[in-house]
Parts: structure tokens; C-alpha cells; sequence
């Protein structure tokens, strides 16, 4: 079987119904592809200044989008555009914002960096490392403060757990049973530099042990796994018990940004990855196990590239915004 | 269908490259993500990969060619079946220039620049009875009036609620509203301020007291980067209703770190308004319209004035406009224009001046950004003079604001450049002669007044 995607084995784990397994694989491949697409748009000069792209790491955002409900916020850093799709923001609104036109979510005053959703609860889009998590904490308050039972999902780079501001948080959130679930996506590489030199901490799931905050080390190119522990994250916040923290074991394919020649790691450990452990290889082996047909696989492929050449499109043909937006939005009207 | 491979642009500032290595061949299956070349920038070299999944059907440009523009078709893919003949003459048709926007921002900048703030401020008007309070007093009952006003507003810092303020600014607020609207936080500004600011995004209106300004630079990226930004950012989905309050510039003796006036720091951040009252007046109506202002708003108080009295009116619906200045003492001589415990000073120097028959006029600034520079101007074009003062240092402060303001609107109108008091350029010594020596005294009001006669 050498070559194949390994087939995690499912036996004692709750399997999914055809129906999450379709909708997870549809979420995933829209991410894979619009990524792809983004960069390509990149290459072409309709995307400019920072672009980070989340390939490889679909699994995550997706497998905790499955226990996501209406009301449930979410916040990141600047690796975004995952997050915003699984939020529910349409690929033509982050698309158009990454190109800087009008029809983007930030009507191109945000860019791929700092874009925002009121409506789907989506909180940004950070551009200093870390600040997303204590922002996150605060999402958590608001939620507590109004007595709702809605969580809020933070998520940070094991680059940013060397923030001090992450411990603020951890400390704040568990004094105020706070209903909060980190995410550390835990990708090996903040921008060039490895976990190994970045901290002496040998398990990232345990940095809230101070605080007695509960966490799970999950293998996060496994959508199964990821699923499961968001369940029991997302159980334990509901029941007003406080926050939880997952640490998530992915991988980015590509660099840390549109710049980066990733000369830090070598191309053999990312060709492993993506032949051994890719997420998409992964659920899609496993759907067909479950007896969903190619054919069925093929027709969400289809979909998802016509969404994507849809957002492309409309990326391009929205026009820039209009001079006189430079003036809106700095205030609003006492 | 054939499909041109463009020369890509690998990071924001590459306009060119070399092709260093095609790593497929021509005739070769690729798949999306595929590595098919490398290319050399200014700054590195970097991996190519296919976007598509084709046949690489004719490379158009060969390995070891340099400056190579940016979106020049390098290679043709092809799609299953198709042969290198339906590939088209790509290498002929130029590649798609950036269309330039039609209206270029920059060209209008000289338009843009000097575009008014449009900022709403309700006019001030007489509120009729006063009684005199404390600045102290003032602060706590506008808090108390908002809590009670709005389930959304809440207040958070150190010391806040079971201690009743580090400087007993929030005295009875705990007993009144309860732990969760009066919340105490350990020493954790970085965290305490993104949370509240977080909370606010969701539409939530805390009111963040630090202990000191000084302990709002371990928080200051929340505050500008957070709170001022996201607002825009966010093409005006999320607006931040907060507030930062706290003691601001210099105490008594307390040294350098803790003796710091950050007015110019924050009046530099479009998405912030930035207050500083001077009277309990000025703190009870400004720090309610702070409140119920859907900005993020800095209100720098002042330890000194805390327990000083002033008349305020009793009228429970009392509030100012933010972005107003108030004049004081008129006088047709010479403006001399002052925020927060520098109003004092002035009025005291005006006293002064008056016994050598030069009669001043003193604006208290009360909102330090937006700026009412109708009022500076105003006065300045009936006074001819003008000298601002202030605590804070002197370069890139608000006194240099305040005296470009009169050149820029009323130079014809001047009869002497205009003039800054500022405190000394020096930390903040310890020792009390030194100290004494640093911050500004009506004495230096006086003597640049005079300097603006002499000439």
C-alpha cells in the first residue's frame, strides 16, 4: 500500500453520517481550491501586500465548523481565509476583498488580513500575532454577560502561544469560567522558525494546565478526530464549565506567506505530508470506505470549482472602491 | 481549454524574476500544487506551483532567462487531449497590464488631506444650578448615571470594585451594580484590554479604568490597532463603543515612569476621540458623552484634580459635546489655549497678566481630538497672539497642533509667531526642586505672553 493515505482506523470512534462526511469534504475541498485559486490571483498582480494561505491545515476549521452553531463567534489571525468560509461569508465576498474591490467584505478596506462578518459572528482578521486570543477571550465575556450559551472559538498559531497576553487570557478565562474553546493550530512553523527553537514547552496542550484549564493534543490532519474533540469542547463550554483548549497537530504546504521560500524545512518532510497525511486524501479514502461513489465525490468537486471561478470572477469585475471611502468608516456618527 | 502559465509575483514587491529551473517537462502530467519551476527574485528563490491540474503542453520561456516581467505567459497548459497546436500563439499576446484605477487616491491627496472631520456634536447650553464637587465625585456619579442608564455598560480594571478604586474613582459602584457590571481584574492590562475590547465588538460598552495612563502602554497595541482600526477595517461592520479612563501626566513626586502626559500619542490615531477635563464639569458631562459615544474614547484625567472642587450642574441629564472647546476667560489681548490641569495654570497666568494690563483670553480644550479649531481660530483672529500650554513635552506635542492650527487658518491675523509652554523635555525627575523646575508655571505663561508684546 505504499503511496496510499493511510486510513486512520475508525473502530472504537463514532462514525459520521454520509451526510457530515459530504458536507466536510465539500467545506474542505472549497478551501483547498480557493486557496489555490487565491494564490494563483496573487501570481497575477490582482492580490497584493500579505497573503496567507491555508492549505493543508483545511481539517481544523472544518471539523470544528461541524459543532458550530448560529451565535457561536469566531476569531483568528491573519491565516483567515479558512476560518471565514467556514463561517458561512461567501467566496465571492472574501475573494473581492483579497483583490480590494468594493464587493469585498471590508468593501477592500481590509484586505486578506482583516476581514470581518458581523452577520455570521466572524471577528476578524488580526494582523498582531496574539492579539487575536485576548479580542477572542473578550467574545467570550460578551457571550457570558448576556446569559447565552453561545461559545467563542479562538483561534492562534503555536507561533502566537509565546505571547504573553495568551497566559492574560488563559488566566482571565478561567477566573470568569469564560465559554471559550483555544485552538492552537499547531503547524511546526512560525513563519521560519520551529517549534523546537520557538519554545521549551514540549506540549502545547498542557499550557493551560496552570489554570486547570481542560485540553486535548488532537491530530489535526484527521477531520474524525478533530470533530470529536470539538464535540467535548464544545459540550464543556455550553455547560458554563469555562474554557477549553485544543491543540490541533497540522501542517501548512505552502510558506508562511505568498513570500516565503520556506527554505527552512526540507521539501521531502512537505512531500511526506501531503502523500501520507493530507486531510482531503483522508475523508475522502474514508468516504469511500462508508460506500459514498466517486461519482458523488466528483459532482462536490464540480460545485466547489464552479463557487471558486464564480468568486474569481467576481473578484475581478467589482470595481475598486471609490475614492471618497478613504473618509468612511474611521468614526461612526456620534 | 489551453491555458497560459503566467510569470507569477511571489511576494508584495516583485515586478520580475528569472526562470532558474523548470523542474516538468513538456508533454509531463501536472497536478495542482505541483512544483514546476523555480524562480529566482530580488530576495529569494521560490518554488512554482501548477494551479491546475493539465498537461504542460509548450514552455515559452526557458530556464536561465532573466527579468522576466511579471505576468509574462512562461508556459501553456494543456488540457486532457488537446495537443500543443490548439495552445495558440500565447507568447505573442502581451500580458494583461494592472489596469490603473480610473480615479488614482493619490492624485487627490491635496483634496483629501484637508477634507473637514465630519463629527455630529450637539451645541452646549446652559444647564442652569450647579453645586460645587469634586472632579473625584464628578467621574463616579457620570459613571453611575450611564451604568444605570444602559444594561451594556460596565466597568473594568484593577482595584475597581472591592477596593473602590485605586484613587476611589469608582467608590459605591460595586454596591450599586454588583460584580458582574463592576469587575475587578489582576494586573493583566494586555489581557483585560483586548478582552473588553473584544466585548465591545459585539456590540458591549465597558469602560476600562487603568490605574494610571502610564500602565495603558502594556495595552496600547489593543488600543490602537484593536479598537481604533477594526472599525474601518471592517468596512464599518464593527464599531468599538469603549472607553480607557484613567489618571494621566504628572502626580506628585512619583518619577519618571508614572508622570507622563499621553495626549499627543493618542490625538495622533484616526478612530480614537481623546478628552481631557479640567473642571468636574468638564469630567462628569465629557466622560458621559464618552460613554455613550460609539467610538473608542480616551478620557485622560488627572490625580491632581481629583480632589479639587468645581462647580457642576446638578441636572440629572447633563452631558457635553465631544469636540468642543470652552472659552474660560474671554480677554481680546491674547489666547492662551490649555487642557486638563494646564486650564489652571492659564487662568492663573491670565490673572497676571491682567495686572499688567494684558488681557487674555483662555480656552479649555476639553476634547483633544477632534480639535475645535473653530473656536482657536476664532479667538485668535480677535487676539492676534497666541501660546499654548501644556504638561507634555514639547516635540511633536499638542501645542505644536495648536500653533500650526493659527498659521495654517489665521496667519494674516497674527502679530507674533505663535508660542508653546510645554514641560521640560527631560523625564520626570524624583527629587521636589527638580521636578518643580520641569512642568510648566503660570510664571512661563506670563513670559512668553510678554515675548509676543516685546517685538
Amino acid at each position: 500500500m505504499d503511496g496510499m493515505p493511510s486510513v486512520p482506523d475508525r473502530s472504537n470512534g463514532p462514525a459520521l453520517s454520509p451526510e457530515t462526511m459530504k458536507r466536510a469534504y465539500k467545506d474542505m475541498v472549497l478551501i483547498r481550491r480557493f486557496e489555490e485559486k487565491a494564490g494563483q490571483l496573487y501570481g497575477m498582480g490582482l492580490i497584493g501586500g500579505f497573503c496567507h494561505l491555508y492549505i493543508g491545515q483545511e481539517a481544523v476549521v472544518v471539523g470544528i465548523g461541524l459543532h458550530m452553531k448560529q451565535g457561536d463567534k469566531s476569531i483568528t489571525s491573519y491565516r483567515d481565509h479558512g476560518q471565514m468560509l467556514v463561517a458561512g461569508m461567501t467566496a465571492r465576498g472574501v475573494m473581492a476583498e483579497l483583490t480590494g474591490r468594493a464587493g469585498g467584505y471590508s468593501r477592500g478596506k481590509g484586505g486578506s488580513m482583516h476581514m470581518f462578518s458581523r452577520e455570521k459572528e466572524f471577528y476578524g482578521g488580526h494582523g498582531i500575532v496574539g492579539a487575536q486570543v485576548s479580542l477572542g477571550t473578550g467574545l467570550a465575556f460578551a457571550n457570558k454577560y448576556r446569559g447565552s450559551d453561545e461559545v467563542s472559538i479562538v483561534y492562534f498559531g503555536e507561533g502566537a502561544s509565546a505571547q504573553g497576553q495568551v497566559y492574560e487570557s488563559f488566566n482571565l478565562a478561567a477566573l470568569h469560567k469564560l465559554p471559550c474553546i483555544y485552538v492552537i493550530e499547531n503547524n511546526r512553523y512560525g513563519m521560519g522558525t520551529s517549534i523546537e527553537r520557538a519554545t521549551a514547552s514540549k506540549d502545547l496542550s498542557r499550557n493551560g494546565e496552570p489554570w486547570g484549564i481542560p485540553s486535548r493534543k488532537v491530530d489535526g490532519m484527521d477531520v474524525f478526530a478533530v470533530e470529536q474533540a470539538a464535540q467535548e469542547a464544545m459540550e464543556h463550554c455550553r455547560a458554563g464549565k469555562g474554557p477549553f483548549l485544543l491543540e490541533m497537530e497540522t501542517y501548512r504546504y505552502r510558506g508562511h506567506s505568498m513570500s516565503d521560500p520556506a527554505k527552512y524545512r526540507q521539501r521531502t518532510e512537505v512531500e511526506e505530508m501531503r502523500r501520507t497525511r493530507d486531510p482531503i486524501e483522508n475523508l475522502k479514502a474514508e468516504m469511500l470506505r462508508a460506500g459514498i461513489t466517486e461519482d458523488v465525490l466528483k459532482d462536490i468537486e464540480t460545485e466547489v470549482k464552479a463557487t471558486v471561478a464564480d468568486a474569481v470572477e467576481f473578484a475581478q469585475v467589482s470595481p475598486e472602491p471609490d475614492p471618497s471611502e478613504l473618509w468612511t468608516d474611521i468614526l461612526v456618527e456620534a | 481549454m489551453a491555458s497560459p502559465i503566467l510569470m507569477p509575483a511571489l511576494s508584495p514587491t516583485m515586478t520580475e524574476g528569472t526562470i532558474a529551473r523548470w523542474l516538468r517537462k513538456v508533454g509531463e502530467r501536472v497536478q495542482s500544487g505541483d512544483v514546476i519551476a523555480e524562480i529566482e527574485t530580488d530576495k529569494a528563490t521560490m518554488e512554482v506551483e501548477a494551479v491546475d491540474d493539465g498537461i504542460l503542453g509548450q514552455i515559452l520561456v526557458p530556464e536561465g532567462t532573466q527579468n522576466i516581467a511579471v505576468n509574462t505567459p512562461i508556459a501553456v497548459l494543456l488540457d486532457e487531449g488537446e495537443d500543443a497546436a490548439s495552445a495558440g500563439d500565447f507568447a505573442r499576446s502581451s500580458a494583461p497590464a494592472n489596469e490603473s484605477p480610473a480615479t488614482s487616491p493619490v492624485a487627490n491627496a491635496s483634496a483629501v488631506a484637508t477634507a473637514p472631520p465630519s463629527i455630529a456634536v450637539a451645541e452646549d447650553r446652559d444647564w442652569g444650578e450647579t453645586s460645587e464637587i469634586t472632579v473625584r465625585e464628578a467621574l463616579r456619579d457620570a459613571m453611575a448615571a450611564e451604568l444605570r442608564r444602559d444594561e451594556d455598560v460596565f466597568l473594568i480594571g484593577e482595584e475597581v470594585a472591592q477596593y473602590q478604586g485605586a484613587y476611589k474613582i469608582s467608590q459605591g459602584l460595586l454596591d450599586e451594580f454588583g460584580e458582574k457590571r463592576v469587575i475587578d481584574t489582576p494586573i493583566t492590562e494586555h489581557g483585560f484590554t483586548g478582552m473588553a475590547v473584544g466585548a465591545a465588538l459585539t456590540g458591549l460598552k465597558p469602560i476600562v479604568e487603568f490605574m494610571t495612563m502610564n500602565f495603558a502602554l502594556q495595552a496600547v497595541d489593543h488600543i490602537i490597532n484593536s479598537a481604533a482600526k477594526t472599525l474601518y477595517m471592517s468596512g464599518g461592520q464593527m464599531g468599538c463603543p469603549i472607553v480607557f479612563r484613567g489618571p494621566n501626566g504628572a502626580a506628585a513626586r512619583v518619577g519618571a515612569q508614572h508622570s507622563q502626559c499621553f495626549a499627543s500619542w493618542y490625538a495622533h490615531i484616526p478612530g480614537l476621540k481623546v478628552v481631557a477635563p479640567w473642571s468636574s464639569a468638564d469630567a462628569k458631562g465629557l466622560l458621559r458623552a464618552a460613554i455613550r459615544d460609539p467610538n473608542p474614547v480616551i478620557v485622560l484625567e488627572n490625580e491632581i484634580l481629583y480632589g479639587q472642587k468645581f462647580p457642576c450642574p446638578v441636572d440629572e441629564d447633563f452631558i457635553l459635546p465631544i469636540g468642543r472647546a470652552k472659552i474660560e476667560r474671554e480677554g481680546k489681548d491674547v489666547t492662551l489655549v490649555a487642557f486638563s490641569i494646564m486650564v489652571g495654570v492659564a487662568l492663573e497666568a491670565a490673572e497676571k497678566l491682567a495686572e499688567e494690563g494684558i488681557d487674555a483670553e483662555v480656552i479649555n480644550l476639553r476634547s483633544i481630538r477632534p480639535l475645535d479649531t473653530e473656536t482657536i481660530v476664532n479667538s485668535v483672529k480677535k487676539t492676534s497672539r497666541l501660546v499654548s500650554v501644556e504638561e507634555g513635552w514639547p516635540v511633536a506635542g499638542i501645542g505644536a497642533e495648536i500653533c500650526m492650527i493659527a498659521t495654517e487658518h489665521a496667519f494674516d491675523w497674527l502679530d507674533a509667531p505663535p508660542a508653546r509652554v510645554c514641560g521640560l523635555d527631560v523625564p520626570l525627575p524624583y527629587a521636589a526642586n527638580l521636578e518643580k523646575l520641569a512642568l510648566p508655571k503660570p510664571e512661563w505663561v506670563v513670559d512668553a505672553v510678554r515675548k509676543q508684546f516685546r517685538d
